[in-house]
């Protein structure tokens, strides 16, 4: 029986393409799995260096995407100090991951100020900043969304932004999502999912 | 038992017969720290208030020398949006707690007309409403603390 010597390979092969593709997208996430649907990470921005970057400047890292400003002194240094302790928590492996902080208030955040902002933090934290236009668009293409406060009198102001962190795997493709209070283990537990899987050489 | 009337009479007197013996001698503050941010960045102070009194007191503000403006603020997450929002008094129970801490209410302390550096003692005076005055030091803390760091009792 040729055919059937010919085939069982074939079939086999193909088996095992199903399940290692299942492994890759079906990994038992803890957090809100977002795998297939979201948009992949893509923007242009400037990074707290001054240099012009794209999403794809970030492939072969996971990447946790999170929006913010630095004149908020509660919320967001609390994400910020939060992640920082799960990178700290994912000991070598995080080198393979990166903080994206991107500004929601481009008018004061300069990548000067993002630069000293984002370091206070986490040394594998990046600030990114870009005009209204670009910013707007990156908040869309992941349905998030920020609205800047009516300020008072001494020019001061208050932006109000979404909270989720968004993870992305490696390939850039978003994988899950995360809410500030969710627990370090789920963040750590989900990212060594990443870190282990699809590294890039 | 004490009727709601006499506990009126009687916390109106204490504000008109003895003005210096405010709320704020009721008041213990505890795990006081500010989130140092680069620059002249706004950062948060946060602070557990204890009352030990009789009476519900509310704390409405602080106030400063190294901070030209401080502000009573109240940070909130609803469908996914945080927000911060101004608080005009933070009520401290009788014989309870408030808590100033990340993600809720905090004080939010702007114009720093000195350097703060982690490690640094500020002290901010709380303001209660009833006029009471309570002077707090509080730790400067790195920015990416998590906490007043002066927990080692591992409750
Ligand atoms: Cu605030």
């Amino acid at each position: 029986m040729k055919l059937r010597r010919a085939f069982l390979p074939a079939l086999l092969l193909v088996a095992g393409l199903l399940l290692g593709g299942c492994r890759h997208d079906e990994l038992p996430f803890r957090l809100t799995n977002i795998s297939g649907h979201m948009p992949d990470l893509d923007f242009k921005l400037t990074d707290d260096h001054g240099k012009a970057v794209t999403g794809a400047d970030y492939r072969g890292k996971v990447a946790l995407l999170y929006f913010g400003y630095t004149h908020c002194p509660d919320v967001c240094p609390l994400t910020l100090a939060q992640l920082h302790v799960v990178m700290q928590r994912l000991g070598p492996l995080a080198d393979g991951a990166r903080i994206l902080f991107v500004s929601v208030d481009p008018a004061r955040d300069t990548p000067a100020v993002m630069h000293a902002y984002v370091n206070a933090f986490d040394p594998r934290a990046v600030g990114l900043t870009g005009d209204a236009r670009a910013t707007e668009a990156l908040s869309k293409r992941y349905r998030s969304a920020f609205t800047r406060e009516p300020g008072s009198a001494d020019g001061s102001y208050e932006v109000s932004h979404s909270s989720a962190i968004y993870v992305f795997d490696r390939d850039g493709k978003a994988r899950v999502l995360a809410t500030p209070s969710a627990s370090h283990d789920d963040l750590v537990h989900d990212l060594h999912l990443l870190l282990d899987t699809g590294a890039t050489p | 038992m004490k009727s709601p009337a006499l506990s009126i009479l009687f916390a109106g007197w204490l504000l008109t017969g003895a003005a210096h013996a405010g709320a704020a001698d009721h008041v213990h503050a505890s795990h006081a720290w500010i989130r140092v941010l680069p620059g002249n960045l706004p950062a948060g102070a946060y602070v557990t208030l204890r009352n030990d009194g009789d009476q519900a007191i509310a704390l409405s503000g602080a106030s400063s020398t190294v901070y030209a403006d401080v502000m009573l603020h109240r940070s909130s997450t609803a469908g996914g949006m945080s927000r911060m929002t101004m608080v005009d008094a933070l009520s401290v129970p009788a014989h309870g707690e408030a808590v100033l801490a990340p993600a809720g209410y905090h004080l939010m302390l702007m114009q720093a007309n000195a350097t703060v550096k982690p490690g640094d003692t500020v002290r901010l005076t709380l303001n209660f409403t009833d006029g009471s005055r309570l002077a707090t030091d509080f730790l400067a803390r790195p920015a990416n603390a998590m906490d007043a760091g002066d927990d080692h009792s591992g409750h």
